[in-house]
């Protein structure tokens, strides 16, 4: 029981947030009598809200260095959107490297942003806003101030493609239940190893029972939802590029020593340079991969869209703000988890759907997106209030 | 009985794991001037704390006794109302503030009895006037980062006269200040005592004390050792050395079986610049050498450049325009940043442990492991099970006292957190150790801990340099001094000739021949 306390204490408003997103499926679950998890609309809410977790990813990364954001995402997200499109619609360009090319002029974007923060030492709100606007400006004028579509159906795969099926029984998609399967098993077997290094340390390990029914119950959702996944047009392939970049992310942030690095650096700048973090380059290296997540998202969204304009990617940014600080990270830098920003842009998003199946006005959707963050934020505070009385 | 207006009996406060003061009992006579004097965790600020109530009553036990009526203060306001108020050595001033502001911070003139509205004419005549009295010569719109800390100083004073304070406190107040200013301020102390106010001085300057104090009560160790009067008792800086030393000066440095070998580190004629203003030269031509096995001090007083020197030498973590040689087993080693110094094996650990030390948000482990993240992974990846072995490793060893090695730094006491510093740091595996006031803050106990882990390390063959404000622990734990002034070695001095007296005579010759040139 202590050390549950212990575990819960250090990822309070994590646990609490998944707890919240539970209940608010099964409120919209109800209100939209099931709508909400048909097939159909999980296929939705992925493809929705892919270029959200792709952003708050990224900006997590940031957010963990002293609670630095990056306010150009949006705008960098529309501008590689718009130079995809120029590249494929009217240089005729081959979709593969047009794509390539384009993430390329995201990472430039990161380093010309990291360069300025962290080398020249522009705080990193003032930089990224004037990335906004210069991003914001340079897509209205590669555009000419008009959109540009329809893409080839190649680029629209991406953002709003499925995987071929391989075979189809009875309305099913046997590869979905197929990826279910194996990632159940490949989850086990880390599980197990897990287990099995943690016993070779003698450390403690859970019991058995408990072990078990935490695998029953994660491979219960896990085959849930490709078998949900199945009865519609099987795997998006925006669900492949977000569940690799959760787990890339999520390793590296964990379990590496650049991640580390990162949060060290967020924790205590001072502290983490005298300890031999090489401070700037963290810095520097966290706006690149901003740059390439955003140029990444700004596809996916083009794609989704078939279309480039102007105005694509307007707010984004707060959108994927918003997602991490519900998701736990703190705003000083140094809290927060890559599964944390994902269930945090989940629970907007599955707000965002739900209110829509209901026919709630986007207005009001708005408004309520915003009590949800400063509830989700004030409760953290008052929480971490209480635990320091100790 | 005389007319005492202030007593404090038999004072009890615990923290845990710690009692702070163990029955202290203390009169101040109305008018006087009464100093607190001790070592570094005797107690002075803790009772200090009490009295002027930012340790609450039920938080101690024992009386406050102010003109005569029992006082249970809840918190500050309640003993300014009683005309207390204590002036801490960290300025409680606004910088960007005028000096007119800052004086009537909290207390603002307002036109009518409870007004709302700032009399500003009546501010700044009430500033004019008070400006006066104290003999500060500034214009009162002047702001206060733009000012000395002398100045400074007086405009905290000024703030407390504000108030109408009767018994006013003052911790450490020339502990930044140069001799000129302190000696302004002690007169400024005198002449307030014209005017009835009675001070209490907390001090480590025992000459000031004894320069300006009626009364001086001595504390060691959490208890009243005794109380000096100026009438009738011998009142000399000896007399009160002796008081705060007391006979336990031999145990309280570990023995250690010193094997010391060849030279293993030498910084030669080292230049550092202020980073802020690069024409100031902070560092000028020091040479030191070090060898394996020994304890090498520095001591100085504040600001004489002696973080900045061992930063400095720690990969370049402090400075510009640095120049001069480091060598490490007669070899040139070049260092370019913290990482580099690191993996040449030489190690700072910080005097600021909260700030620039630990991470207080993470925990133990991750602290322990991070200057050397290498040892626990494979390529990149961080081995979390070895990181928790060598963690609980460290945390016996060095007897962090702590719930487990989840726990975050930020909760750990003083002492305990500089075990961890001391862990992160032995576990990097370097040659030579730069400790900076590696017993800042942190309480006799844990002290001696400290010092036997110093001397473990010496005795395993690595080099030390230990700076330390602190002048006794530098005699009890090196085996030579060097002492450094204005940023220059100005004296070096084996174990055996050292004394307070010879250390500070370095001071005072270097003083002079700055003067001279």
């Amino acid at each position: 029981m202590k050390k549950l306390n212990v575990l819960l204490r250090g990822n309070l408003r994590q646990y609490v947030m998944i707890i919240a997103l539970v209940v608010v499926i099964i409120f919209f679950q109800i209100v939209t009598k099931g709508t909400l998890l048909s097939p159909l609309n999980i296929s939705n809410i992925i493809q929705q809200n892919a270029y959200i977790f792709v952003l708050a990813t990224g900006m997590l990364l940031c957010i963990l260095t002293c609670g630095n954001i990056d306010l150009s995402v949006g705008s960098v997200a529309g501008f590689v959107g718009a130079v995809s499109a120029v590249f494929i619609l009217k240089m005729n360009m081959p979709v593969f490297p047009a794509i390539l090319i384009s993430l390329l002029i995201g990472v430039v974007i990161g380093i010309w942003h990291g360069f300025w923060i962290a080398y020249v030492g522009v705080p990193a709100f003032i930089t990224t806003l004037a990335g906004m606007l210069i991003f914001r400006g340079l897509t209205m004028v590669i555009l000419q101030g008009q959109s540009l579509a329809p893409f080839p159906k190649s680029f629209t795969f991406i953002a709003a493609g499925f995987i071929p099926e391989i075979a189809n029984i009875n309305g099913i998609n046997l590869l979905a239940i197929l990826a279910g399967i194996v990632a159940s098993i490949l989850y086990i077997l880390s599980e197990l190893s897990n287990r099995r290094s943690k016993k070779r340390y003698n450390f403690e390990v859970s019991s058995v029972g408990v072990f078990l029914a935490k695998i029953i119950a994660i491979v219960a959702v896990i085959n849930a939802f490709t078998y949900a996944l199945s009865r519609y047009k099987g795997i998006p392939m925006v669900l492949v590029i977000v569940v690799s970049l959760v787990l890339i992310y999520s390793f590296i942030t964990n379990k590496t020593i650049p991640g580390r690095h990162i949060y060290a650096y967020g924790g205590n700048p001072k502290a983490a340079k005298l300890s031999g973090v090489k401070t700037k380059r963290v810095l520097f290296w966290v706006y690149v991969n901003m740059g390439f997540l955003a140029a990444l998202a700004g596809i996916i969204f083009t794609g989704r869209l078939n279309s480039a304009t102007p105005k694509a990617g307007n707010g984004f940014e707060m959108d994927a703000i918003a997602s991490c600080f519900i998701g736990g990270a703190s705003t000083t830098g140094g809290i927060g988890t890559v599964v944390g920003a994902i269930v945090g842009g989940l629970l907007m998003g599955v707000l965002n759907n739900g209110m829509s199946i209901m026919g709630v006005s986007i207005d009001w959707q708005q408004a309520i997106k915003g009590v949800v963050l400063l509830a989700a934020v004030a409760f953290d505070v008052y929480s971490k209030s209480r635990s320091r009385v100790i | 009985m005389e007319n005492y207006i202030l007593e404090m009996r038999n004072i009890t406060k615990e923290f845990p794991g710690v009692r702070a003061l163990n029955n202290v009992s203390f009169k101040v006579k109305a008018g006087h001037i009464h100093a607190l004097v001790g070592e570094n965790g005797a107690g002075k600020s803790t009772l200090m704390n009490i009295l002027s109530g930012v340790y609450p009553y039920g938080t101690y036990e024992g009386d406050i006794i102010v003109e005569g009526e029992v006082c249970k203060f809840r918190d500050i306001k309640e003993s300014e109302a009683k005309g207390i108020t204590i002036i801490h050595q960290e300025l409680a001033l606004i910088p960007t503030l005028s000096i007119a502001e800052n004086v009537f911070l909290g207390n603002e003139q307002t036109g009518g009895k409870k007004g709302f509205i700032i009399d500003w004419h009546k501010t700044r005549q009430r500033a004019i006037e008070m400006l006066k009295i104290v003999g500060l010569k500034e214009n009162i719109n002047t702001r206060v980062m733009d000012i000395g800390m002398g100045k400074q100083q007086l405009v905290e004073i000024i703030k407390a006269l504000a108030k109408d304070v009767k018994i006013l406190i003052l911790d450490e107040p020339t502990a930044a200040l140069n001799d000129e200013d302190s000696h302004n301020l002690l007169k400024l102390l005198l002449e307030l005592k014209n005017h009835g106010i009675t001070s209490i001085i907390i001090s480590h300057k025992i000459n000031e004390v004894v320069e300006v104090a009626d009364e001086i009560t001595i504390l060691r160790d959490g208890t009243t050792v005794e109380t000096l009067y100026r009438e009738t008792d011998e009142f000399n800086e000896d007399r009160i050395i002796k008081g705060m030393v007391g006979r336990e000066l031999t145990s309280r440095f570990p023995e250690r079986n010193s094997n010391i070998g060849e030279v293993r580190f030498e910084v030669l004629n080292w230049n550092v610049y202020d980073p802020k203003d690069p024409t100031k030269q902070i560092i000028k031509n020091v040479s030191i050498y070090a060898r394996r096995g020994e304890v090498v001090g520095i001591a100085g007083l504040m600001g004489s450049g002696r973080t900045e020197f061992a930063m400095s030498v720690f990969g370049r973590a402090y400075g510009v325009k640095i120049s001069g040689t480091i060598k490490k087993d007669g070899k040139e080693i070049v260092m370019h940043d913290e990482g580099d110094a690191i993996a040449n094996g030489i190690a700072y650990a910080t005097e600021d442990r909260k700030s620039a030390g630990l991470i207080l948000i993470d925990d133990i482990k991750r602290n322990i492991v991070l200057p050397c993240l290498s040892k626990v992974s494979k390529r990149l990846v961080v081995n979390e099970n070895e990181e928790i072995k060598i963690s609980e490793e460290y945390r016996k060893k060095l007897k962090i006292k702590s719930s487990s090695i989840l726990q975050k730094t930020g909760e750990l006491s003083g002492g305990n957190q500089q075990k961890v510093v001391f862990s992160k740091w032995i576990f990097a595996e370097p040659d030579i150790l730069l400790l900076d006031e590696p017993t800042r803050g942190i309480d006799v106990g844990a002290k001696y801990e400290i010092y036997c882990i110093i001397n473990e390390l010496a005795e395993k063959g690595k080099t030390i340099i230990m700076i330390s404000s602190e002048l006794p622990e530098i005699l009890g734990m090196c085996d030579r001094i060097y002492v450094m002034n204005e940023g220059r070695i100005v004296g070096e001095l084996t174990a055996e000739e050292a004394s307070q007296e010879k250390v500070m005579q370095c001071i005072m010759r270097s003083n002079k021949e700055v003067i001279i040139k």
